[in-house]
């Protein structure tokens, strides 16, 4: 196998060649089905697959496809399994959705199927998008594509690891804690969590209202660019959705970061960063002041709070979201004497271990006593984190770190210490609690040939700068990443 | 720092969540863990600080009042586990004398 077929290609050269009428969806689509079938047996990056709704939408959008009016036509997409589509089974990775078949299409593939995309499958994560990992899918791990022994990050691991290994051109995932950063960085592909409330999430199956944001895996940034000006903008079906128009990310893509100022966060450099991913984030930093960027000290003090209280607020908004599943209205049920037996049977033997375990994290954080202690102090540090990224903005334009301490790790390492997985997202944690955008990509590799994630943080709606300085250091940084199951 | 004793069996009541001895066994060591290390979130001073709900504050929005096509009775049961015509069946709620 090589790397170099149509499923390889970064979606922008795929529009460039449509529109030239050098290529066509079909030929796309076609090309991303059969890399499926050659490496979908090793990496499980699917749950289902969804063939021949992508074969027949190939046709369907052959003729928009060739237009240059959508920047997604006929690129073929894979979407989260926490992705509601209207009839095509939505899983969430769980045992409690096994057989749910969603009645309404979520407003960010809504866009994307009006605009020419096509789908590929619904992609294995961590049930109901809780790891860093993708080890608690009720459905098995995925497999990282530069190491089949190692995890693809979670919670949207196979979203991240299908873009990897060119099972799809780009992917949806979802970012509630780094749920889409981490396993980009983990297998080498770029991640973008635009700020809370830009995309909408209507028919994103709930985990923590207050955290959760639709994002995309991309080869590239302007294929990420490309794909945020599809999604984003206001949604009536989506009371946090912003008054924001969205438009055409990719003008900001001008390659100039001269001037700008990047402050590198203190806290992300610690112990616990392994020495291959501070090598590869720090020459990344030089190329970026090679740019004409003025690098700077920056701190965000609370980072280390930041991670507890996530882990009190997101636990607590999960044990409320995931009460609707009762055995009543869809999904599995337990049979039992009375309601509240049925219910307790059904969510005992329908959820995994780490769902439970948040479920009554969350319900013991949240019960008479316990309140002010624990969530009410959580939503106080909260604050704390937006005010230490406030004053970092007042000196700073755009803000990095490494994306995730440590490279991929072996599958099975972490899954007895809930403590160690958590750590995980530390630095991208803080995201989420602020609300602001932030993107992974690639910078490199460490000594065991894995990739290493860089992380860029911006203010609140502030995309396009964003999107400028990310796409300026991955030109600059030009790699080639190939992952070694495609090298063969 | 004081380990936190948690009543597993009262949580999992509130929670609606059956389980196992095995579970309750491993769950009341963990919770205990992440709860310890959860905690440092006290150690912030926060007499003068406000709590924040959501990133992004934004007024309540409302829409006009304007029905609009919804779900039918078919669609929305669907994916029913159990249902008796247009309504969705369940085991007893209220104790019969």
């Amino acid at each position: 196998m090589s790397a170099d077929e149509l499923c390889d290609l970064r979606a922008s050269e795929l529009r460039s060649r449509l529109v030239r009428g050098e290529v066509s969806t079909v030929e796309i689509v076609e090309s991303c089905l059969h890399r499926i079938e050659a490496v979908e047996g090793r990496v499980r990056a699917f749950l289902t697959p969804t063939p021949d709704v992508a074969r027949a939408q190939a046709e369907a959008v052959a003729e928009l496809a060739r237009s240059d009016s959508s920047t997604v036509a006929g690129i073929p997409i894979a979407l989260k399994d926490v992705l509601t589509t209207r009839g095509i089974r939505t899983t969430c990775a769980s045992r409690i959705l096994e057989t749910y078949v969603p009645p309404y299409d979520c407003t960010a593939w809504a866009r994307l199927s009006a605009a020419g995309s096509v789908l590929l499958g619904k992609t294995n994560c961590d049930e109901f998008a809780m790891g860093s990992s993708n080890e608690n899918s009720a459905y098995g791990p995925v497999h990282n594509p530069w190491n089949l022994e190692t995890v693809p990050g979670g919670s949207s691991g196979g979203s991240a690891a299908a873009v990897a290994a060119g099972e799809a051109v780009w992917a949806l995932g979802t970012d509630t804690g780094g749920s889409v950063r981490q396993p980009a960085a983990l297998c080498g592909v770029v991640g973008l969590k635009p700020t809370y409330g830009l995309i909408s999430r209507y028919g994103l199956i709930a985990f923590a209202s207050s955290l959760d944001t639709v994002g995309t895996f991309t080869r590239s940034v302007r294929d990420a660019a490309m794909l945020l000006s599809v999604l984003s903008g206001r949604d009536p079906m989506d009371a946090t959705s912003l008054d924001h128009p969205g438009g055409d990310y990719t003008a900001a893509l001008t390659g100039d970061v001269r001037g700008l100022r990047v402050g590198v966060v203190r806290e992300a450099f610690g112990e616990g960063v392994e020495p291959g991913v501070r090598q590869a984030v720090q020459q990344a930093i030089e190329r970026l002041e090679g740019l004409g960027a003025s690098i700077g000290e920056a701190s965000l003090p609370h980072t280390d709070y930041a991670l507890s209280a996530y882990y009190l607020i997101a636990p607590s908004e999960c044990s409320s979201n995931l009460a609707r599943y009762d055995g009543v209205r869809y999904g599995l049920r337990v049979a039992g004497e009375d309601s509240v037996e049925m219910m307790m049977r059904t969510r005992g033997a329908g959820f995994g271990p780490e769902v439970k375990r948040r479920i009554m994290l969350g319900t013991y954080a949240l019960s008479a006593g316990y309140y002010e202690a624990y969530y009410g102090q959580a939503q106080k540090v909260r604050t704390l984190v937006i005010r230490d990224y406030e004053r970092a903005f007042e000196t700073y334009d755009v803000l990095v770190s490494p994306t995730s301490p440590t490279t991929a790790f072996r599958i099975g390492e972490r899954t007895d210490d809930p403590l160690a997985m958590y750590l995980s997202d530390v630095f991208t944690i803080p995201a989420n609690l602020a609300g602001v955008p932030a993107i992974s990509i690639p910078c490199g590799l460490d000594e065991r040939g894995l990739p290493v994630g860089f992380q860029l943080t911006a203010p609140a709606l502030g995309e396009e700068l964003l999107l400028r300085v990310a796409d300026a250091l991955e030109r600059e940084l030009a790699l080639d990443l190939v992952p070694e199951l495609l090298r063969a | 720092m004081v380990p936190v004793d948690i009543d597993i069996d009262h949580v999992a009541r509130l929670a609606r969540l059956e389980l196992s001895p095995e579970e309750r066994d491993r769950l009341r060591v963990q919770l205990s863990l992440i709860l310890e290390h959860a905690a440092k979130v006290g150690e912030v001073a926060t007499a003068d600080v406000q709590p924040t709900a959501s990133p992004i504050p934004r007024p309540m929005v409302l829409r006009p009042d304007v029905p609009t096509p919804s779900l039918g009775p078919e669609e929305a049961l669907a994916n029913a586990p159990e249902r008796e015509d247009d309504r969705f069946r369940v085991p007893r709620i209220v104790e019969v004398e």
